[in-house]
């Protein structure tokens, strides 16, 4: 059967009977490379386009219908138009830094790319912190946004890279505790580990209350981190204009504005992997005839679906709430979420103790 | 207390934000309505109404007549100075002068479409048509002369 | 603290918002002075979109200057026509027919709920959600269909002319309105769910921009503005005109002075309206649409004052004459102006994100305050 994993495994074993073993890990390196922007690249012109449109049927409207059959290629012309336009630099600004910091935010969306799982046996890299890893670069990505704000020279953007400061570095405290809930559950750090755990259901399902609290504070907690609506102050059109990335124009802003739906597919895939089981088929228990059923969709299709479903999750939020002010934001965090995660925390090992998951 | 008080809180916040993305969800999976208008795809479909100002004209019937005596009414109501009415006159066979209109002049870029100069009419010789796609190139072309070439006044109208 | 607020220091950031700027929804320009998030000082700017209309009605006959009032509060121009032609109209001493006044003011509470409906899809845009803005001009369309089928324009209507109205209702303007009242009664609902109830919603809105019943008064604050802090300034009930005294609604006020208050104000004024359109659908008398009046009209020497309750609040519409043809000098009493001058007070001392809530509330249409 033609799956990535086999692809994977002929092409690593046609290099290493072709080459040397150190050329042919160069290479795996750069097709490694290679893929991974491909991917970027695509993922970022279709969930534009799916947002525009889940925006738009929301709003019962029609969406983009001009550009290909459905619009689908709108994406694709607006960013040939971004690729054309002049990218601006401000008077005043810090050159070196405003040009960085786009690359910056687009290089840590790469790196968190690493240890996800796309399929069975389809990992980049299968690291034994994979989660540890997941979110200690995560949480580098306000770096970028930081840099960018402050090298604008400019107070819009000024002020909305300090909310994303705040913002992001007061949710990564919940975003980490409601991972370490299914830490916890597994008794590993690592994606593999995370997933073949779940070969007998899903962790949302298998350890109920604790799981789902912690899904619900994850998905509260991420959506904050990755800047979106209703936690979108660093960008707060109404507010800041664009906030971090006002003064940002043609290519510099389209790394922005692709960075933002890189890492939204990124927290999505970690939360599709953490809860939901990754590639992992909807397994339930000793139904035998429904598992093997299950088990003939791809695993890649599983992880997909899962994914995107939880990514339509956020633009649904996006598209129907308004959004916070930031001190409410931050006592949504502190006075709300934290102790309700650590609570969860404490609630899940006890679970975890006493074996109460099924 | 403060727990169930706290409780509480979280319950309605959590629940009111569902109510909203049930309504949104509702919206997602009832795709029917469509609010906005496709055009210009529905050209052919579009229905304006029958009063829409969209700009002035003159009416003119089979043969090549129309009613407006230069009275210069409408010129006078408008608060834009859009029309401007040109006289000339004509002989007529008994050898009497007669006020007749050269030039019905009308700038479209003036006009604000409020009716004023139709109202004044006292010929009913101008209405307003329905046509909106007034974008041009060339601002001159904006200028319009409302009246047909070799157009004349209709019998009996004073 | 009210000293320190006062206070300019050094590091005190000063932001532009406007005057090209989402939340402003036109060209005003606020000079805010920034404490970190928190604002110490608003300052408006005014006289981006000043087109000196009060000058250019002084060069315009008693029927043409109706017009041009339609471009200062887009959004009720039927109301602010009303005004004008109520005004001339006192000083002609006519009285329009009695089917002249019922369209009025069914037409005016028809502009009402429409500039009402905007409102509300942009207030909620303002604070970030978008989706509400599109369901809102769902319903707004069928107001304006209905403007264009019997005025001829949907937003710069010109319908109202000294001594009554320019034209006969459309003749399925009855059953096209009452569409809309069924089409509105089935969405309210929706109102709520997706915005009034949302617990995001009522903490951006609830105790910001807290607005007293004496700073109101003080500020010359009216309309919903005024009311929702306790105001009672409907002109509508305290200077009826044309045959508001005859209609049944309530006048909406409350008491907490919020921007909440004033979102609630705004929402029960359109069933108020509605309430109205109601009891006058039906009941149109036959008869003529317009008084006989002469072509040209002359103003006796005097002063002559109308006001009126628009959307946004109390209108007043000041004419003196010299007897002639044309105004000798007109002036308007703008509720805007009133209303976005009691903005800093509203919100000194609190966050940027507030001054938008704040200042979404109260419905600013910047052509209004500029004229
Ligand atoms: S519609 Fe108004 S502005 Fe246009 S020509 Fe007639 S009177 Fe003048
Ligand atoms: S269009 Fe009517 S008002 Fe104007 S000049 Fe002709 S007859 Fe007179």
């Amino acid at each position: 059967m033609l799956s990535l994993e086999n692809i994977t495994r002929i092409i690593h074993e046609w290099l290493n009977s072709h080459f040397n073993p150190a050329i042919a890990l160069d290479t795996e390196f750069v097709l490694v490379g290679v893929a991974s922007i491909t991917l970027f690249a695509l993922l970022g012109l279709s969930l534009v386009w799916m947002e525009r449109k889940v925006a738009a049927v929301m709003q019962i409207r029609l969406g983009p219908n001009r550009v290909g059959p459905k619009g689908i290629f709108q994406t694709t012309a607006d960013t040939l138009k971004l690729l054309m336009k002049e990218g601006l630099v401000p008077d005043g600004a810090d050159k070196f830094l405003f040009n960085l910091a786009p690359f910056i935010v687009m290089i840590v969306a790469m790196l968190i790319l690493a240890p996800i799982a796309f399929a069975k046996n389809f990992q980049i890299w299968d690291i034994n912190i994979g989660v540890l890893y997941l979110s200690a670069i995560s949480s580098l990505s306000v770096i970028g946004i930081l840099m960018a704000g402050w090298a604008s020279n400019s107070k819009y953007s000024l002020l909305g890279a300090m909310r994303s400061g705040a913002q992001i570095v007061s949710y990564e405290l919940s975003a980490g505790l409601s991972v370490l809930s299914i830490v916890v559950l597994t008794g590993s750090l690592s994606i593999k580990d995370i997933i073949l755990s779940q070969q007998n259901g899903w962790w949302i399902f298998k350890a109920h209350i604790p799981a789902l609290i912690s899904f619900i504070i994850f998905i509260i907690a991420v959506t904050a981190e990755t800047n979106r609506a209703p936690f979108d102050m660093a960008e707060a059109e109404s507010e800041l204009t664009a906030g971090f990335h006002t003064e940002y124009s043609g290519m510099r802003f389209a790394l922005f504005f692709l960075a933002e739906y890189i890492n939204i597919f990124i927290v999505c895939a970690i939360g599709a992997t953490l809860f939901f089981g990754g590639w992992m088929p909807l397994h339930i228990g000793s139904w035998q005839a429904f598992n093997h059923i299950m088990d003939y969709i791809p695993s890649s299709i599983w992880f997909l679906g899962k994914t995107i479903g939880l990514i339509f999750l956020i633009m649904w939020f996006r598209w129907t709430f308004p959004r916070l002010r930031i001190d409410q934001l931050l006592n949504l965090e502190w006075k709300y979420l934290l102790p309700i995660s650590m609570f969860n925390l404490l609630l899940t090992s006890l679970v975890a103790i006493m074996g109460w998951y099924f | 207390m403060f727990l169930k008080d706290y409780i509480k809180d979280v319950y309605g916040a959590v629940s009111s934000l569902l109510k909203g993305m049930r309504m949104t969800g509702y919206y997602f999976t009832h795709h029917k309505e469509i609010i906005t208008e496709q055009y210009p795809d529905n050209r052919e479909t579009l229905k304006i109404a029958d009063r829409f100002r969209g700009e002035v004209v003159l009416l003119h019937d089979e043969n090549n007549e129309h009613a407006c005596t230069g009275c210069s009414a409408c010129e006078i109501a408008c608060p834009n100075g859009t029309i401007k009415i040109i006289n000339k006159f004509d002989i007529s066979p008994e050898g009497k002068k007669k006020k007749a209109i050269d030039t019905f002049v009308y700038h479209l870029e003036l006009c604000t479409m409020c009716n004023l100069c139709i109202e004044a009419c006292p010929t009913d010789a101008i209405k307003m048509a329905q046509t909106f796609e007034h974008s041009v190139y060339d601002r001159s072309k904006l200028t319009k002369k409302l009246n047909n070439e070799g157009s004349k006044l209709r019998e009996g109208i004073e | 603290m009210i000293e320190e607020i006062g206070r300019t220091t050094e590091g005190d950031l000063i932001i532009n918002i406007g005057p090209q700027h989402p939340a402003t929804h036109g060209v005003l320009h606020l000079v805010i002075t920034l404490n970190g998030e928190t604002i110490k000082k608003v300052e408006p700017h005014l006289g981006y979109i000043h087109r000196s209309i009060e000058k250019m009605c002084e060069s315009l006959s008693y029927r043409q200057f109706i017009y041009v009032t339609s471009r200062m509060d887009y959004l009720s121009s039927h109301i602010n026509n009303h005004a004008c032609a109520l005004c001339v109209e006192k000083g002609l001493q006519i009285e329009p027919p009695q089917r002249a006044q019922y369209i009025r003011v069914i037409m005016d509470e028809l502009t009402r709920i429409a500039s009402h409906e905007l409102w509300w899809g942009a207030m909620a845009m303002d604070l970030g959600a978008f989706t509400p803005f599109f369901h809102a001009f769902r319903e707004r369309e069928t107001i304006t269909d209905i403007m264009e089928k019997t005025c001829g324009a949907r937003l710069t209507m010109n319908y109202m002319v000294p001594g009554g109205v320019m034209a006969e209702l459309h003749p399925g303007f009855q059953r096209d309105v009452e569409r809309f009242i069924q089409l509105y009664k089935s969405k309210f609902e929706e109102y709520s769910e997706l915005v009034t109830g949302n617990v995001i919603f009522q903490n951006r809105m609830k105790s910001v921009g807290v607005l007293s019943k004496e700073d109101a008064i003080s500020y010359g604050c009216s309309g919903p503005v005024g009311r929702a802090s306790g105001v009672s300034c409907d002109i509508r009930k305290l200077y009826p005109y044309d045959i508001y005294n005859k209609v049944e609604f309530d006048e909406i006020t409350e008491t907490e002075g919020d921007s909440y208050a004033r979102y609630v104000v705004r929402l029960k004024e359109i069933q108020q309206s509605i309430r109205i359109i109601e009891q006058l659908l039906g009941n149109i008398p036959e008869g003529d649409f317009q008084a006989k009046t002469k072509a040209v009209l002359k103003l006796p020497k005097g002063e002559f004052y109308q006001r009126v309750e628009t959307a946004r609040g109390e209108l007043g519409v000041y004419i003196v004459s010299e007897g002639g043809t044309t105004p000798y000098r007109i002036k308007f009493r703008s509720p805007g102006f009133s209303n976005l001058s009691a903005l800093e007070h509203m919100v000194k001392g609190l966050k940027i994100g507030d001054l938008i809530a704040a200042m979404g509330s109260l419905d600013l249409v910047i052509p209004d305050i500029d004229r």
